[in-house]
């Protein structure tokens, strides 16, 4: 298998789609000829010409709606937000129309959409870049809302939103672009709603998404140094939710942890551990506890987004708490 | 009063068909929200009928239609039927949405009438994309939106007007000017008052005309729309109207933020009224013909009303249907396989 970026796997991802139907297109604020704020796009210009990869003013809910129209006749669109952070402005179009579309014309309009772009926190950009939406946009019906934490999953995952014919909002991790990992050479796609059990142990699960699956596998790797084995559960869609992936794993662990990017009121977490106490009362050994961005927005100095970003050490010490170590 | 279009394709007794139609069936929509079979929001079109009929009359089939959530006259000019319309005014299975939209979300995709939609200003970014699908596909159609002039001072407005200026898309925005955002007169939301002078902003060709007058509409409309078809270059359109009943059931016809001076002398320019005399001079009419035609009108309305009364309401399994498309089938095996 190639061993390719992130970034890399979602501009292949892209390029193949699109080859593949020529109803898909590209729209977003430079995608086209700077080639992408994050180089997704690098070399779709040439390829595809500019009705197919289409550069945008600055005008998030415009070209969000763009995207909707253009899907409720027939085509399919992948509309970029250059970030979730400005996908924000865009909301009354993913909220009110693309994700209700189908809903309030009695199975009429299908919205065969893609919404994506860069989410959760990067470095040092304070808090209006630094937001981790998965739980704001999970909340709503009517949408998919797909995370991958890894090259595989990017390419296979995006794959698979854009032949979906509902609408997917797919947040990719900013700071995952640049991770390398294997991909296969051949043609592949990754369902959506499937969680990964990245890694296999027996003391404790770790359910995670997005960018802090990486997270939980550097957690995992230290915790293996003292001879604790988890289960690293990656969700990879958060709506629909795997709930059978968690189940089987807590009830082989008995004890669980659920690490976010997010914030914790009404966080991702708060509903996997309620699928958690639903599915898994007997099985627990231990209350569930969560990992999450500190209750503040992200400060700028190093020190302070340190202490406020969910990471590995943190993740160890939830782990150790739920088996009563320490 | 202007005169007939020339075009020849819709003849005018048509053309007071469309308008009477949507009038009667309204007047009875009224009288049903009265009795609470029509339940939630529900604005009235009555007073602007013109614009629906004049602007539809000069579609073809295959163009597009998007609106706001006053969208009943729109919505049967453009040949939703009244029977579906109005079963799913009182919320039933046989409706155009199936009973999940209601007054403000119609959709028929059989007339490509892409719905009612309930934020203001919403969907005129969805028109322009209807705009780019058509350029991008290489087609010769027309996307038509509708809006209320307070839509002018949203940002969605703004964005989707300056796209669609931009890429020079094949979109008429009709601006029905009915003078009132809610409670609010134009003078007191806008900082312009020729609002289609907008245009500007998007280097987009802009005009206005009286839309009481269905003639003046129809000629308008078809420059504009022969424009986007020819020339692939969109309109703005201000239309100036007014509406003779209030902003919805829950507000005062006149007396709070519009005089009932104001609203009579406004009915004095009734578009119906105007139609009628003029085809009553041209001698196209005859107060026998006219009578007959009512009469027919209304008992269409009724027959719709006997219809929505008759379907039954949706089952309760439809409340989990088309949330989403089904794609367990084939996609998940394709994936399963792959993966």
């Amino acid at each position: 298998m190639a061993v390719i970026t992130y970034r890399d796997a979602l501009n292949q991802a892209l390029r193949e789609e699109m080859q593949r139907d020529d109803r898909v297109f590209l729209m977003g604020e430079e995608v086209a000829v700077y080639q992408g704020a994050y180089k997704v796009s690098k070399g779709l210009l040439q390829e595809f010409g500019e009705m197919r990869v289409v550069d945008t003013p600055i005008t998030e809910l415009g070209f969000a709606g763009v995207g909707v129209g253009a899907a409720m006749v027939g085509l399919r669109p992948v509309i970029e937000f250059m970030t979730w952070n400005f996908g924000v402005l865009a909301l009354d179009q993913v909220l009110n129309s693309a994700a209700k579309m189908l809903y309030m014309s009695g199975g009429q309009y299908p919205m065969p959409l893609v919404f994506r772009g860069p989410n959760g926190a990067a470095l040092q950009l304070s808090g209006q870049h630094s937001q981790s939406f998965e739980s704001w946009l999970a909340h709503m019906p009517g949408v998919k809302v797909v995370t991958p934490g890894t090259p595989h999953d990017a390419k296979g995952l995006l794959k698979s939103a854009i032949r979906d014919d509902n609408p997917v909002l797919f947040l990719e991790g900013e700071m995952l672009y640049n991770t390398k990992g294997e991909v296969p050479e051949e043609e592949y796609v990754i369902p959506i709603g499937k969680a990964d059990l990245k890694r296999e142990g027996d003391h404790c699960s770790i359910v995670t998404n997005g960018k802090m699956a990486l997270v939980a596998m550097q957690a995992a790797d230290q915790l293996a140094k003292q001879d604790i084995r988890v289960d690293v559960v990656d969700l990879r869609t958060v709506r629909p939710m795997d709930i059978d992936a968690i189940k089987t794993s807590v009830a082989k662990t008995n004890r669980a942890v659920v690490l976010e990017e997010g914030w914790e009121l009404a966080g991702i977490g708060a509903q996997v551990v309620d699928y958690i106490q639903r599915e898994c009362f007997d099985d627990l050994d231990a209350p569930v506890v969560r990992v999450h961005q500190a209750d503040v927005p992200m400060p700028y100095a190093k020190n302070l987004e340190r202490l406020a970003k969910p990471d590995a050490a943190k993740t160890i010490a939830a782990v150790k708490k739920v088996m009563y170590i320490e | 009063m202007g005169t007939g279009s020339g075009r020849g394709r819709v003849k005018n007794i048509d053309l007071l068909h469309s308008m009477l139609l949507q009038r009667r069936f309204e007047e009875r929509c009224a009288e049903a929200y009265a009795l609470g079979k029509i339940g939630g929001f529900c604005h009235l079109y009555i007073g602007q009928e013109a614009v629906s009929t004049g602007s539809l009359s000069v579609l073809r089939a295959d163009d597009y239609v998007i609106t706001t959530y006053r969208d009943h006259g729109q919505a049967i000019a453009r040949g939703i039927t009244p029977r579906a319309v109005m079963a799913e005014l009182f919320g039933k299975i046989d409706g155009c949405s199936r009973g999940k939209g209601g007054s403000m979300h119609l959709f028929d995709r059989n007339v490509n009438f892409l719905g009612g939609h309930g934020i203001v200003g919403a969907h005129v970014p969805i028109a322009t994309g209807v705009g780019f699908a058509i350029k991008y596909r290489g087609g010769d159609q027309v996307c038509v939106c509708f809006m209320g002039e307070s839509v002018v001072n949203t940002g969605a407005f703004h964005e989707a007007l300056n796209m669609a200026g931009l890429w020079k898309l094949p979109v008429v925005y009709v601006i029905e000017n009915n003078r009132y955002g809610m409670g609010t007169a134009l003078e007191r939301a806008s900082a312009i008052h020729d609002i289609y002078e907008r245009g500007a902003a998007y280097n987009m060709t802009r005009t206005q005309c009286d839309g009481q007058d269905v003639f003046a509409v129809q000629r308008t409309m078809q420059e504009a729309v022969d424009r986007a078809r020819k020339e692939s270059a969109p309109t703005l359109v201000e239309v100036r109207t007014y509406r003779f009943m209030g902003h919805s059931m829950s507000d005062a016809v006149s007396g709070t933020y519009r005089s009932k001076a104001e609203l009579e002398e406004w009915q004095k320019r009734d578009p119906i009224v105007l139609l009628r005399m003029h085809m009553q001079e041209k001698k196209e009419l005859t107060d026998e013909q006219l009578q007959k035609l009512d009469e027919k009108i209304k008992a269409e309305v009724q027959d719709a009303i006997d219809f929505a009364d008759k379907s039954p309401e949706p089952p309760a399994e439809a409340l989990w249907e088309d949330v989403l498309v089904d794609t367990t089938s084939d996609a998940t095996a394709e994936a399963v396989a792959a993966d």
